[in-house]
């Protein structure tokens, strides 16, 4: 290239005037640019700018535990970490990202979705619990992808653990993600994600147990790694709860009733406390502190020995013979009968022009003369029939009320049954018909359409044998709650006064069943303990479970209530095993807790065999499985 | 330069603006890298900034007909240069851009766009028709051309694209008719199918979303996103210096270097912003009024050319901050931190003082 250098030529005025103006011009629209932003959209940036520095992290605050009446651990916490979704920049997710999310974390991609739309409406600052209880590969997912998806986060969060799994369970309830019928409650402060108490006693005070979540925060990096803090709002735990049940007669009587469906429950009758409370089969509550994915929930809920109901206080049931003793209560006390009126058992009776049988006429045998005493001790129901004859259904109605049958006790546990104790003003209500006079003879020995549930009859056979003294069952102490500043349930005693005689006449029946010869629950023996009790075996198992046979089976239920010691009663237990072939399954239940209750109490005789127990309950604690059905009509 | 040394020689106006903005970037520089792994680099900056005056002040006592008459050589040289980059050069993040110099490294192409304004100057230096020709229009085309092919190789199509405007204000500067504005625009939009086969993905995904800025809030608008906001953020007065959250706290990339403006509109604000935009204004405007007293053809097209891309880098990095230009991998002129882009802006200046010196003075 030829370069040469004319120095005549000077640029034209009018061409550097030209560029001068397009520069100005363009300098002009950028100044106008700038403005726009910092000066026209100051706030929306500013805001911009805060959310992308400031998070707000919830601080979760851990549960109170749940302790046995010596102070044992019956729920606990651990920590782990949580997933969660920060919503404070940016807008919905795109399905890309929701899809990237679920693959990452390992969720189901329609659950997540869902979670997402359940949360939309919430305030922007407020994060959404996606996981709990993070795994490692979900934690290293996080990590490596922050830039990715810089909305999700990890908090550390105390989880619900129940160390004696199992155990226990339909008492404590278990913990799981707020419904939303809970939230949508007026003054509700909860959140989609937050963790309640949905069943027993972590339902029941869940306002004691829940604390209080904390929240911070933090200025992060780009990085979403947290540089600063900003302001804290410290979490406050929750309190813990001291139930009155006691550990070492739960697991003495979990270990007992083993893998029968059934219950056990077992009072102080002297002041109504919760010393036992067995519902079988049962299930792992530390499932539920997961979220527990849709197939576990059916099999649970549709499992036909119902393992999510608490039977102890939710399962009603005939309860045959054990209602005797209200009858033989109700007929002394009203005077119908003296303790020394005679039925002759021939193992069959005539009334109202229709044969009733006796339990023994089967076997071709009948009781012979019977009074009150040897009546309860052989459960002859050829003697109740006749007493039940002579009170008529509303005398019967008022003693069994009266007694605590048909009507809540008032547990401070959620979801108690009422049982049902029938009158003629029910059948008239429910069926629109009169009462058969039929009717009082089979409800006399705790048939037809008579219903209560384990704690029911514990609480009315303690109550009879403390001399008519009844104290509202209850599982958490009246002065601790009080110390909480929660208002305890009223459990003041109610009393139905018996007389000494007729209470003194009952009992001592009721001391022959165990200890005479001929008694129906002599396999409650105990050396150095004296126990008595009613035994029972039912026909018709509950509505539903009836519902559900199609009627056309029928299956036992044995039960069993004893109290010891026989004249000043400290413990009564109750035990129901369903589909139990006979009675008599019943009653090493409650002569096993009973036991427990005085080996503690007395000193244990060798602590080896406690260790034993312990054992024995631990390996035998698995969801059960079902005895084989048996058919019978024994009833005892 | 037979003359003695005169102080009045030095365009003190010009080198004082230029000074002016580096030091600003120089404050800005250390604030958004303090507590960074980059803390120190203002410093670096700072031995740049006092070599690249010392060499302005050096060039500007040179005779600017003496540089161009060396242009054959000089643009043989820069072709070679390139080229051999390609071939030979070690990659550093994936691009061949560097010249390593023991510690020190060093953009080529920052050189090779000097070298375009002095060929470009050159070649109409001694035209003097009224208008340039087709002819005309292809050699400067192949000429500009080749090394522009070079760079984009690199790659790095953001340096390729500032030939661009050294070339078009040189033509404009000659006279073009309207009829071969409005062809050469016409090949211009066939062409554009063509050029977009050969983008990389993320070039094409920084015109995608600078087509439609929301669609996608990471990677790419992500940028312009935090650019926006550290911006908007920063207000009329500004967050004040270090308290930039957004370039302090990583949401702007590279806040020290392309993105610098960024750092420096949110903590200075709107008040900054004018300054900033003012100094390179009066800038510009000194340097077409050194083209409008140029002794020579030469002189004139030197200094439109520098003015040209000078502006050209200006417009699109403020613009690209602020959403209103797509995103390309400029930097902002003696702010932005880069020893090559510094050399490059001096070494120009440093041509435009000596061009000014030899001002017919009436």
């Amino acid at each position: 290239m030829e370069v040469r250098f004319p120095s005549d030529e000077r640029p034209p005025a009018w061409k550097i005037a030209f560029l001068q103006y397009v520069i100005a011009a363009t300098f002009l629209l950028l100044l106008v640019g700038y403005w726009r932003l910092q000066i026209g959209h100051h706030q929306q940036y500013s805001d911009l700018a805060d959310r992308n520095r400031i998070r707000n992290l919830p601080e979760i605050a851990p549960r109170g535990r749940i302790l046995d009446r010596d102070g044992r651990i019956l729920a606990d916490n651990f920590p782990a970490f949580s997933v969660l979704l920060l919503r404070d920049s940016g807008g919905a997710l795109s399905p890309d990202r929701v899809a990237g999310i679920a693959r990452g974390l390992q969720l189901d991609q329609d659950d997540l979705r869902a979670t997402l739309q359940r949360t939309a409406s919430l305030p922007r600052f407020q994060p959404v619990l996606l996981k709990q209880s993070a795994s490692l590969e979900d934690i290293s997912f996080l990590e490596s992808h922050r830039v990715e998806y810089p909305e999700l986060d990890l908090i550390q969060a105390q989880q619900r653990l129940y160390p004696k799994h199992q155990l226990a369970a339909a008492t404590l309830g278990y913990v799981g993600e707020v419904p939303e019928e809970m939230i949508a409650k007026l003054g509700s402060s909860y959140k989609p994600g937050d963790v309640v108490g949905k069943f027993g006693v972590e339902a029941e005070y869940n306002q004691l147990l829940a604390g209080r979540d904390g929240m911070r925060r933090v200025v992060v990096n780009s990085r979403g790694q947290e540089v600063g803090e900003l302001s804290s709002i410290k979490p406050q735990s929750g309190n813990d709860l001291r139930l009155t049940l006691d550990l070492d007669l739960q697991m003495a009587a979990e270990a007992s009733l083993g893998e029968q469906s059934g219950a056990v429950v077992a009072l102080d009758p002297r002041t109504g406390e919760v010393l036992v409370m067995v519902s079988h089969p049962s299930f792992d509550p530390n499932d539920f502190a997961k979220r527990i994915d849709p197939k576990e929930w059916n099999d649970l809920m549709n499992d036909p020995m119902k393992p999510l109901m608490n039977k102890a206080i939710q399962a009603q049931l005939a309860p045959g013979s054990v209602f005797k003793i209200v009858m033989a209560s109700a007929a002394l006390e009203t005077g119908t009968v003296q303790p020394d009126f005679i039925v002759n058992c021939a193992g069959s009776v005539s009334i109202y022009g229709h044969l009733y049988h006796d339990w023994v006429f089967e076997k071709h045998r009948a009781h012979g003369a019977v009074n009150v005493h040897s009546a309860i001790r052989e459960s002859c129901d050829i003697f109740f029939y006749t007493i039940g004859k002579m009170l008529g259904i509303e005398k019967i109605d008022f003693f069994a009320r009266g007694l605590g049958l048909g009507s809540r006790t008032g547990i401070d546990l959620p979801a108690e049954a009422p049982g049902l104790i029938p009158s003629p003003e029910w059948v008239q209500r429910a069926f629109k018909r009169k009462w058969y006079a039929g009717e009082t003879i089979s409800v006399s020995i705790g048939q037809g359409a008579d219903l209560a549930t384990p704690l029911q009859l514990a609480n009315t056979i303690g109550g009879i044998a403390s001399g008519g003294v009844f104290h509202r069952p209850h599982v958490a102490f009246q002065d601790q709650l009080r110390a909480l500043g929660q208002d305890p349930p009223d459990i003041s005693p109610r009393d139905f006064p018996l007389s000494d005689d007729t209470v003194s006449a009952v009992k001592s029946g009721m001391w022959a069943v165990v200890n005479e010869g001929g008694g129906t629950g002599a396999a409650a023996r105990l050396p150095g303990i004296e126990i008595s009790g009613k035994t029972g075996t039912a026909q018709v198992v509950s509505e539903a479970l009836q519902a559900s046979a199609k009627s056309s089976e029928f299956k036992n239920t044995a039960w069993f209530v004893g109290y010891a010691p026989s004249d000043r009663p400290e413990i009564v237990v109750a035990a129901l095993v369903q589909r139990g072939e006979h009675s008599t399954v019943a009653v090493p239940i409650v002569r096993d807790v009973i036991k427990a209750y005085f080996d503690k109490k007395l000193g244990p005789k060798s602590p080896d065999n406690q260790m034993e127990t312990q054992a024995r309950v631990l390996s035998q604690l698995r969801p059960v499985a079902l005895p084989s059905q048996v058919k019978s009509t024994a009833r005892q | 330069m037979g003359r003695s040394f005169r102080l009045s020689d030095i365009d003190w106006f010009l080198l004082g603006l230029a000074l002016a903005i580096a030091a600003i970037g120089v404050v800005e520089i250390y604030s958004t890298t303090l507590h960074s792994a980059l803390a120190g680099q203002y410093r670096k900056q700072i031995y740049w900034l006092i070599l690249c005056s010392v060499l302005a002040l050096v060039v500007s006592r040179f005779d600017y007909h003496r540089v161009l008459e060396q242009v054959p050589w000089l643009y043989a040289g820069a072709v070679l240069l390139l080229a051999g980059l390609l071939v030979a050069g070690h990659s550093i993040a994936g691009t061949k851009r560097w010249l390593q110099f023991g510690p020190v490294s060093f953009q080529v192409s920052e050189i090779v766009k000097l070298i375009i304004i002095l060929v470009v100057a050159a070649y109409f230096a001694d035209r003097r028709t009224k208008a340039v020709t087709w002819g005309d229009l292809v050699k400067l085309g192949i000429i500009a051309g080749i090394p522009a092919v070079l760079v984009a190789l690199e790659p790095d199509l953001g340096t390729a694209l500032t030939f661009v405007p050294i070339v078009a204000a040189g033509v404009l500067f000659a006279g073009i008719r309207l009829q071969h504005i409005a062809i050469l625009c016409l090949v211009g939009i066939l062409l554009l199918p063509v050029g977009w086969h050969f983008l990389r993905p993320y070039q094409r995904e920084r015109i995608m979303t600078f087509v439609h800025p929301t669609q996608n809030t990471q990677s790419t608008s992500y940028q312009v996103t935090q650019t926006k906001i550290a911006i908007g953020s920063g207000g009329f007065w500004g967050k004040g210096l270090g308290n930039g959250t957004q370039s302090r706290l990583g949401f702007i990339p590279v806040s020290h270097a392309d993105a610098i403006f960024a750092a420096f509109a949110e903590e200075q604000g709107f008040v900054g912003t004018l300054l900033v935009l003012l100094l390179y204004f009066a800038m510009l405007l000194r340097l077409l009024d050194g083209a409008q007293m140029a002794p020579d053809r030469a002189g004139a097209f030197l200094l439109v050319g520098l003015a040209a891309v000078l502006f050209f880098q200006v417009v699109v990095n403020t613009g690209m901050m602020i959403g209103v230009l797509p995103i390309t991998g400029i930097p902002l002129p003696l702010m932005s931190q880069g020893g090559s882009s510094l050399l490059f802006t001096f070494l120009g200046l440093g041509l435009a003082m000596s061009v000014r010196a030899r001002r017919y003075v009436n």
